[in-house]
């Protein structure tokens, strides 16, 4: 990468470390997945070559769907780096909780919107949580981290999708969690329909069942 | 011996196959954790047989906590109970013996979460504040962490729980469970020798897993006889730990948190701790492991956990004692915590 100028360490996240830099006049992030010390290196190797061919590749095809998703300029497999615009914004999970109920509403239903496309077009994003949507600063919410996504187009797949995206408002943002997930079904309903999101609903249903421990939430439903 | 002006709580743990009765001071310090684990002839915990189990064995684990401890039932303040998650049979066996033992002391009674006491009696014996927990055991696998009130789940398995995974494969492979050896420290023994790393299902989805799909991949190449058997377990621990470990260090890096506890009674597993430390370490972040005495299923827990609650407001009344099969962890209210 020798067309790099410099790079600051942006977010040493779980998977990966993020740098910004500069590439060919333009800001640039360049996602490494670092070698991690603690699973056998030939499984490290496998894990973290798959998520660099396949992230790149489901970007493309959500982008395809009508997802913003930011543009890749260069993938790197050898080192298991991906090099990618730099969107400028601000990350849902930061937002939510700043913004009137209305605002969030309109910002739930728009990212239920956003997964409806992406999963009419079969694509699985795969690890749906607020810090991996980002609002940019013309309005458009951008979905990044495809690393554990694939493509399928399954109801199981797509119920999964989802109830992780639940899951993860029910940790991070348990104050408005049940608002904000009905708000992204409904948007999510208005793309996909309301037959075919009321599947996806049962599925997400029965996904909770499977699980451990969930007799209060079995009620509920 | 007990100050004999410090009273004490007694827990009573039932949730599965161990019965278990603790002794803690209020100011948390265990006087005795004497347990009996059940050990079935064959296959997995049958609930009924446990609880006949542990119906048998209540009064000598009791009077052995009591004469570990150095106090008599007077002594006592307090009886807490696990309340639940866990096996129903099992679980009332243990509500049965807490609720008349708490009537006879005339003493208040508390239920208490199994899950937060695995937590709680992480961080009294290991001095963590604020951890970044894995509870993994036979029934429970989750990543959690405190958050405005609550033990929140940041993540799960979607289907079977660690331990449970490694202890089919065990008794698939013809381990036997034996005192002092569960499957799982057969399994680990095994996996020491392990030299080739077979290629299985590895399934990360966000920060939740999925185990079901490993264990049968695992249990067909078992059953083909085609790979070592020490090549198998040191594969699937392998696989399954690199995932837990994987969504342990999503949580650390999402919550920010300088601590990581490893409780549960997979903690005892070395190659665990040594996945778990080195994530810890990358993240600036302190490692803690519950000793292996608490690793399992204890009485200790209850009791301290049952203080915890206890000093905290909590009480239960017998007619509310009733267990819960499937409390979550995420559904407790834990005051005590800052």
């Amino acid at each position: 990468m020798g067309e790099v100028a410099s790079q600051t360490l942006l977010k040493k996240g779980a998977e990966a470390s993020l740098y910004l830099a500069a590439w060919h006049e333009k800001r640039v992030v360049i996602k490494a997945r670092l070698p991690k010390k603690y699973r056998p290196a030939e499984l490290d190797e496998k894990i973290r070559g798959y998520r660099t061919v396949h992230e790149p590749q489901l970007m493309h095809e959500a982008k395809k769907a009508g997802v913003p998703t930011p543009t890749i300029f260069l993938v790197d497999v050898k080192n298991a780096a991906i090099t990618m615009e730099f969107v400028e914004g601000k990350q849902v999970k930061q937002l939510l909780g700043n913004i009137s109920k209305k605002e969030r509403q309109e910002l739930c239903v728009k990212i239920g919107e956003l997964i409806g496309k992406m999963h009419k077009h079969g694509v699985i994003h795969g690890d749906l949580t607020t810090s991996n949507m980002i609002l940019g600063v013309e309005g458009k919410i951008f979905l990044v981290d495809f690393g554990l996504g694939e493509k399928n187009a399954e109801l199981e797949a797509r119920g999964v999708d989802l109830h992780l995206m639940k899951r993860a408002l029910q940790s991070t943002h348990y104050q408005f969690a049940e608002e904000c997930f009905e708000a992204v079904m409904k948007g999510y309903s208005a793309v996909l329909g309301a037959e075919e999101a009321g599947k996806v609903l049962e599925k997400i249903r029965e996904i909770d069942r499977r699980g451990r421990y969930v007799a209060e939430r079995r009620e509920e439903a | 011996m007990k100050d004999p002006t410090e009273v004490c709580c007694l827990g009573v743990e039932s949730t599965a196959d161990d019965f278990g009765v603790g002794i803690s001071t209020l100011k948390g310090e265990i006087l005795a954790n004497a347990s009996s684990g059940y050990i079935p002839e064959e296959g997995g915990i049958h609930p009924r047989e446990a609880a006949r189990h542990h119906a048998e064995v209540a009064d000598t684990v009791l009077r052995e906590a009591l004469s570990k401890a150095g106090i008599k039932p007077r002594d006592l303040a307090l009886i807490a109970f696990s309340q639940g998650p866990g096996l129903g049979p099992c679980l009332r066996t243990g509500a049965t013996v807490a609720r008349a033992l708490a009537a006879y002391l005339n003493v208040p009674l508390v239920g208490v979460n199994h899950s937060v006491a695995h937590i709680e009696i992480g961080k009294l014996e290991t001095g963590a504040v604020d951890p970044v927990t894995l509870y993994v055991s036979g029934g429970n696998t989750l990543v959690s962490a405190f958050d405005s009130g609550r033990y929140r789940v940041f993540g799960e398995t979607l289907d079977i729980a660690l331990g449970n995974c490694l202890d089919v494969f065990a008794r698939e492979a013809g381990l036997k469970h034996k005192r002092g050896m569960p499957l799982g420290a057969a399994l680990e023994k095994l996996a020491a020798n392990g030299e080739k790393l077979i290629s299985l299902p590895y399934v990360v989805k966000g920060m939740d897993i999925s185990l079901s799909g490993l264990l049968t991949a695992a249990t067909t190449l078992l059953r083909k006889g085609e790979c070592r058997l020490e090549d198998l377990c040191y594969s699937l621990q392998e696989t399954a730990f690199s995932m837990v470990t994987e969504v342990t260090e999503r949580a650390l890096a999402h919550t920010e948190k300088k601590e990581v506890l490893l409780t549960g009674g997979v903690a005892a597993n070395r190659r665990l701790q040594s996945m778990l430390g080195i994530i810890a370490e990358e993240h600036n972040a302190r490692f803690n492991v519950v000793p292996r005495e608490f690793a399992t299923d204890n009485g200790a827990m209850i009791a301290w956990t049952g203080v915890l609650a206890y000093t905290h407001g909590a009480v239960t009344p017998v007619e509310e004692s009733f267990v819960k099969l499937r409390w979550r962890l995420d559904r407790v209210d834990v005051p005590w915590v800052k």
